[in-house]
This record gives structure tokens, sequence and C-alpha cells, in this order.
């Protein structure tokens, strides 16, 4: 085990000793982080965020205060520019549109979701907690996390005003100051006017309040600089893939190989290798965007989670493209159009969400459409809970294309063509 | 003495090319065995199947009692390689490539500090052992090629060609270091085409030629086999064609065989002041320019001129 990490830890130190590798791991994704975000005007001033008009449809079956509410806040004018609410009746009819690829997500509110948090005045609460249901549209999971951050903010406002309501009875009734009896009437107004207030201060917009309150805004850059930050992570993993092939030709493989080291250990060293110069390209990446651009990234224990396993997917990548190509120049030429097919894939330059069908699934054999998946929920609030499928598709990427690499570097040898 | 190295019908085939035909023979303790024979005759692919990078397509070598095939770890713990190119990380300094691949040999902490520092000594880099490696000279380069192969104090040092390419002056440091390795009591196996290396160094000598083991023993056996023979070697002008010259006097009534390589031409002959003058004579006849003419008497060149009818650096 010792082995493979000097082995990867001198793959690490020679990377960052090549100037023109340097260049392009660290300098291209902070100068084209940089230019994309002047030419969508983040530097001045502007606002768009790149994602608009997010097509969601509302089945409204509960009619009541909160039901009503959601509806608003979905058809608010802050959210303008961001979705595209639709209001449907028929629950089969909208889910199909998803089905259909027509739509981002459909959202039913149903019958007794008020009732079920803010008991009518004279009834006892019901006790059944009525969920809101998400039909969301697998193949566009940047839209998806946009629809549920806002949904997220509107149920963490509802609870707010449930437990302000809560907490205003249990006071009032302890001092004295009320009779039990009226505990319900006067806490469900308390709860109301919690609620209408904080909606009033932080109302439902792409301004969301993380677990620690303090408000984040989603940014252009939050979506260009993880983009970049990937699409130059797969030039890492085949730079990194490329020197197996380099250092087979200028004799240092074969001379580690008549050492007592195993090829197991040279090729597990070398993916590690690979694998830390890919992590600390991303965050190097993410931390000079933080400092330098004020840029939030979310949650910093899940980005961490997140370029780890982003990281890994990327270096299987690497490591199957090692063992197809024969020489370092393939690696070289292969591994620049597949940095460049994936950067596309990944959705940093076009809006996949709009493409047909086929090319949205295509996308998710990129680690870049995972990982940008992932870094924008997290940049608009979510936590690790919510990028668990693109933490597995990730794993599962990495674990896959490493196993087959293996086999081929088995079928022919570490130290043949 | 007791063998460190034995190779028992060692062949290796590629495709239908075969690189190495059957060759068997041992290493002594303490000996430097050189392996001699032109480019492609063999050699790296032997010492690449005994230093346990590929293993052979028959046949089988043991090393200090391991044999490659079977216990490849325990043959790489005892030995040491110089392979014939360079092989280090040309963005680390000296030292760090010698900590690296000190590393891969198990050494760590003091123990491999203190060795680092006896080996740069050894090589004469103590001064430049925190320059990059990509800033030295090709000499300074092979001297740490050699010192890499040393760290770990191998009992049997394989050394693959170490003096191709480079000047005259780091040519006689590596030769004179590697005499010096042997009297501290390190086994050499050393390839080379060149037989002043060959005949300067070795205690024993195995000649390869395609493949084949084609002579082993002590330079004094070997030089018995072409017995009273010694060789006409003629340095024609560069212009011109040494090979029309070497067809020529083979009919030469006391000329044994007659081979050129480059610009030189190498007589076989138990009448080497008699023939001289028709030698020339045939050069005058022919046109060509002889620049100078040397007896050389019976050497590793003639063994192989006599066994092979080539000469050596074909």
């Amino acid at each position: 085990m010792k082995k493979l990490f000097l082995i990867g830890l001198k793959d690490l130190k020679l990377a960052f000793r090549d100037k023109a590798a340097l260049i392009m791991m660290l300098l291209a994704p902070f100068l084209l982080t940089l230019g994309l975000g002047a030419v969508t005007g983040r530097f001045s001033g502007g606002s768009s965020s790149g994602i608009s008009h997010i097509p969601v449809l509302l089945i409204n079956q509960d009619h009541e205060q909160l039901g009503n509410a959601l509806v608003e806040a979905f058809q608010s004018k802050d959210l303008d520019e961001l979705v595209d609410p639709t209001l449907y009746n028929d629950t089969a009819a909208a889910y199909k549109q998803v089905d259909d690829n027509k739509a981002a997500a459909a959202i039913l509110i149903p019958e007794g979701f008020t009732r079920s948090i803010l008991p009518v005045q004279g009834q006892e609460p019901s006790g059944k907690v009525v969920s809101i249901e998400v039909y969301t549209n697998p193949t566009a999971p940047t839209s998806v996390g946009v629809v549920k951050t806002i949904l997220d903010e509107f149920m963490s406002q509802v609870e707010v005003g449930r437990a302000g309501g809560e907490v205003t009875v249990t006071q009032l009734v302890g001092s004295g100051r009320i009779q039990p009896q009226q505990a319900q009437t006067i806490g469900l107004a308390a709860g109301t006017e919690q609620a209408s207030e904080t909606e009033q201060n932080t109302s439902i917009r792409l301004n969301n309040v993380t677990s620690k309150g303090q408000a984040v805004k989603f940014d252009i850059l939050a979506l260009l600089a993880p983009s970049m930050a990937m699409m130059f992570l797969m030039y890492t993993v085949s730079n990194g893939g490329r020197t197996l092939l380099i250092e087979r030709s200028q004799g240092t493989l074969p001379r580690l190989l008549v050492s007592p080291t195993t090829s197991v250990q040279v090729l597990g060293g070398k993916m590690i290798g690979i694998f830390l110069t890919g992590m600390a390209q991303m965050l190097i990446l993410i931390v000079g965007t933080t400092v330098m651009f004020n840029l939030e990234w979310g949650d910093p224990a899940a980005v961490l989670v997140l370029v780890l396993l982003a990281v890994f997917g990327a270096v299987g990548w690497g490591l199957l493209l090692t063992a197809i190509a024969k020489t370092p120049g393939q690696v070289s030429a292969i591994g620049s159009a597949l940095m460049l097919v994936f950067g596309i894939l990944g959705g940093g330059f076009i809006d996949t969400n709009s493409m047909p069908n086929w090319f949205r699934l295509t996308t998710k054999i990129s680690p870049n459409a995972w990982g940008l998946d992932g870094f924008t929920t997290l940049a608009l609030g979510g936590g690790l809970h919510d990028i668990l499928t693109p933490l597995t598709a990730l794993f599962v990427m990495g674990l896959l294309l490493f196993a087959i690499a293996v086999l081929l570097f088995n079928r022919r040898g570490l130290t043949t063509n | 003495m007791t063998s460190i190295l034995e190779t028992k019908e060692l062949v290796k085939k590629y495709s239908e090319i075969t690189a190495v035909n059957g060759i068997s023979f041992d290493i002594r303790e303490g000996e430097i065995f050189s392996l001699l024979g032109p480019n492609g005759a063999g050699k790296t692919t032997t010492i690449s199947m005994l230093s346990t990078l590929f293993p052979p397509t028959s046949g089988d070598a043991f090393i200090g009692g391991h044999s490659v095939l079977r216990e490849p770890m325990a043959v790489r713990n005892l030995i040491g390689v110089v392979p014939q190119e360079l092989a280090l990380y040309e963005d680390l300094t000296a030292r760090e490539n010698l900590i690296f691949w000190g590393q891969m040999y198990g050494l760590s902490g003091k123990s491999l500090r203190m060795r680092i520092d006896e080996v740069l000594e050894q090589i004469g880099l103590a001064d430049k052992a925190k320059v990059r490696v990509k800033t030295y000279s090709g000499g300074m380069k092979r001297r740490v090629n050699i010192g890499v192969g040393l760290l770990h104090k191998p009992r049997l040092l394989f050394m693959d060609e170490p003096t191709v390419g480079i000047d005259p002056q780091s040519r006689r440091a590596i030769l004179d270091s590697v005499k010096g390795l042997n009297q501290q009591g390190m086994t050499v196996l050393y390839t080379t085409h060149y037989m002043e290396e060959a005949e300067e160094l070795s205690d024993r000598v195995g000649i390869i030629d395609h493949g084949d083991l084609i002579a082993l023993g002590t330079q004094a056996e070997l030089n018995r086999q072409v017995g009273e023979n010694d060789t006409l070697v003629l340095h024609v002008d560069e212009t011109q064609n040494g090979e029309t010259l070497a067809v020529a006097v083979r009919n030469i009534r006391g000329v044994l065989k007659a081979d050129v390589t480059d610009h030189t031409v190498a007589v076989l002959t138990s009448q080497a002041e008699t023939i001289m003058a028709p030698v020339i004579l045939k050069a005058n006849e022919l046109g060509m320019k002889i620049r100078s003419v040397d007896i050389q008497e019976p050497n590793l060149e003639a063994v192989f001129l006599t066994l092979t009818g080539r000469a050596l650096r074909d």
C-alpha cells in the first residue's frame, strides 16, 4: 500500500512541475470561467443564471391556504424568468408531459395538504401528514434540482410558521396569559403571521437559505466554474494516463517492474497519482474561485465528497483511455477530443435540457454531466442527500471503467504496446 | 566459486522471430561476466528475462537459487538493473530520483539517506544532487542511471550497454566504477558490443550472435579458438566502400576471413606481414585510399570474426 502512495505522490510532484500541464490544469479553466462569466454579465451586475424558464406543472388538489400559496410562489414575479409554471387538473396528463420530456417536473399538491399542517379553526388536526409529490424528469437533473430547491424553501417557511405558532402558544399558556382553550386560535394566527412575515422578508426566489441561515444567491459562476473545472479535469486524467505510456517508452516503467514492485502496485500507484492530481486541481480551482470571485459552492463537506467521486469517475475514463491507446500521442489526441465532447455533454456550453431525449441520455456517460448536476444542486443550497444520485453514478462509473481498464492491461501487459 | 546465476536453455520467441535461442551459462559469485555481441544479438532480451521483466518462452534461469519464472520477487530483491536507455525522471533532481527508487527497493529513513549520500559520492554528483536531471549532460545522466541500480547494494548487477552514446571521459569513469564495484564484491553481468570493454573488464565472456551463445570462456580460452591468427585491420577513406575491398582480399592466399564494419576492413590471417603487401596492392587496384593499417594479435574481435565470418560491430 505504501508503494502505491509513493508512486502516486511522485506523479503528483511531476504533474506540478510540468508548466504546460499546469497551464491546462489551472490557468485555462480559471481564465475560461472568468471570460464566460464576463460574457454573461457576472462581473457587470447582470443577473442571467444560464438556467431559465424551467417548465413546471402544478396540480393543486388542495385549493386551500398553503396549496394556493405554493402555486402563487411558483407564479410570483421573482421566479418569472426562472420557472415557467402551468396549472393542470389531470395528474396523469401532467405526468405524461414529464415523461414526454415536455416538463422538468410535475408537483402534485394533494387534497388536505393545508389541513394536515394548519388545523381549521374549531377542528382537531387530523394527525396524518399529507406530502407533496414531485414527479421529476431524470434527463433534466439541474432543472429538477432548481424546482426541488424552490419547494424546499417553501416547505421550510411553512415549517417556520408552524413551529413559530407552537412556540408562541406554549409560552403564552405557560405564563398564564391565555387559557388552554384559546391555544388553537392564537397558535394558528401567530403561525400564519410568522410564516407570512418570513415570506415577505425572504420571498421565494432563487435565494435560498442554507442550514446555517446564511443567504446564498445562485450565481452564473456556480454553473460555469464547475463546468470548466470538470472539463479540464478530463485533461488532467488523460494527461495522467498518458504518463503511464510515457514511462513505458522512457524506460522508467520497465525499471519499476524489475524492482520488487508488482504490476498491480504500479497501476494502482498511477491511478492514485492521477486521482491526487485531479483532486488538487479541483480543490485549487474551488478555493481560487471562492476567494477571487466570492463564489458560493455550497456545503463544503458535500462539495468535498462530490469532488472525490467526480475525480474518481473521471480517473476511470483516463485509465480506460490509457489501456486502449498505444502511444502517448494517441492518448493526447483522444483525450483532447474527449475533453471537449464531455465538456459539451456536461452542459457547460449548451442547454442540454432543450436537446432531444437521446442527447440527454448520452450526456450521462460523462462525469461532467453528473458532476455539474451535483455542483449546481449544492450551489443552490442542496445538501449531501440531494446529490446521492450523481454521487452513485460517478462511483459506479469510476469502478466500472477501472475494472475494464485493468482487464485490458492484464490482457496486454503493462510493458507492451 | 559458487554460481549466483544459472540459465538453462533460455528461449525467447516473438511470433516467428527467435530472439534468444536456448542459451545456457552461469555466472560465478564475484566475477564480471560480459555478454558480447553485435546489436540485435539478443543481449537486452536475455537481461530482460533474467531481470524478470518478461518471462522466457521456454527454459528457466536461477538467481541466488530462485527461479525467474516462479519466484520473480525474490529475484528482484537480489538484482540491480542499469538499463541501456536512461530510465530516470528528468523533472526530479538526482537526489529525488534516488529517494524514489530507493523507496521502491524498500529503503527508507536514515538508511536511505545515508545510502543516497554514499551513492552520490560514488557517482561523483554529490554537489549536483539538488539539480533537476534534465539539466545534466549525457554522461552525468548515465551516472545517475547507474547510481539507481546500486542503491540497494544488489548481489548481482545487470549493466546493459551502459556506455552507449557517451563521451570518452564518462565512458572511462563508468568502466572504472564497474571495476571498483567488482572489487567491493559485487557480481556484474555486463553486456556490450565493444570488444575493448569486454576485454578490459571481464573475467569471463559469452559471445552471443543471432540469439545463440556461440562461445563462452575466459579471454585466454576464447583467444585460443583463433589459434595463431592475427587480424589485419585496414581503415579506408570515409568516402569509399570498404565492402569492395573485403570481397577482393578474400581471394588472396593466406586470408582466412575478411569483413567490413563502417570503413574498417578486418582480415583474419596467419601471415599478417606476408599478406599486407598484396592487400594494399589490391586496394590500389580498386582505387581505394588506405588511411592506416594495424596488425592485431588474437583478440575477441578475431574470435567473433572466426566464429561468424563477420566483424563484431555489424
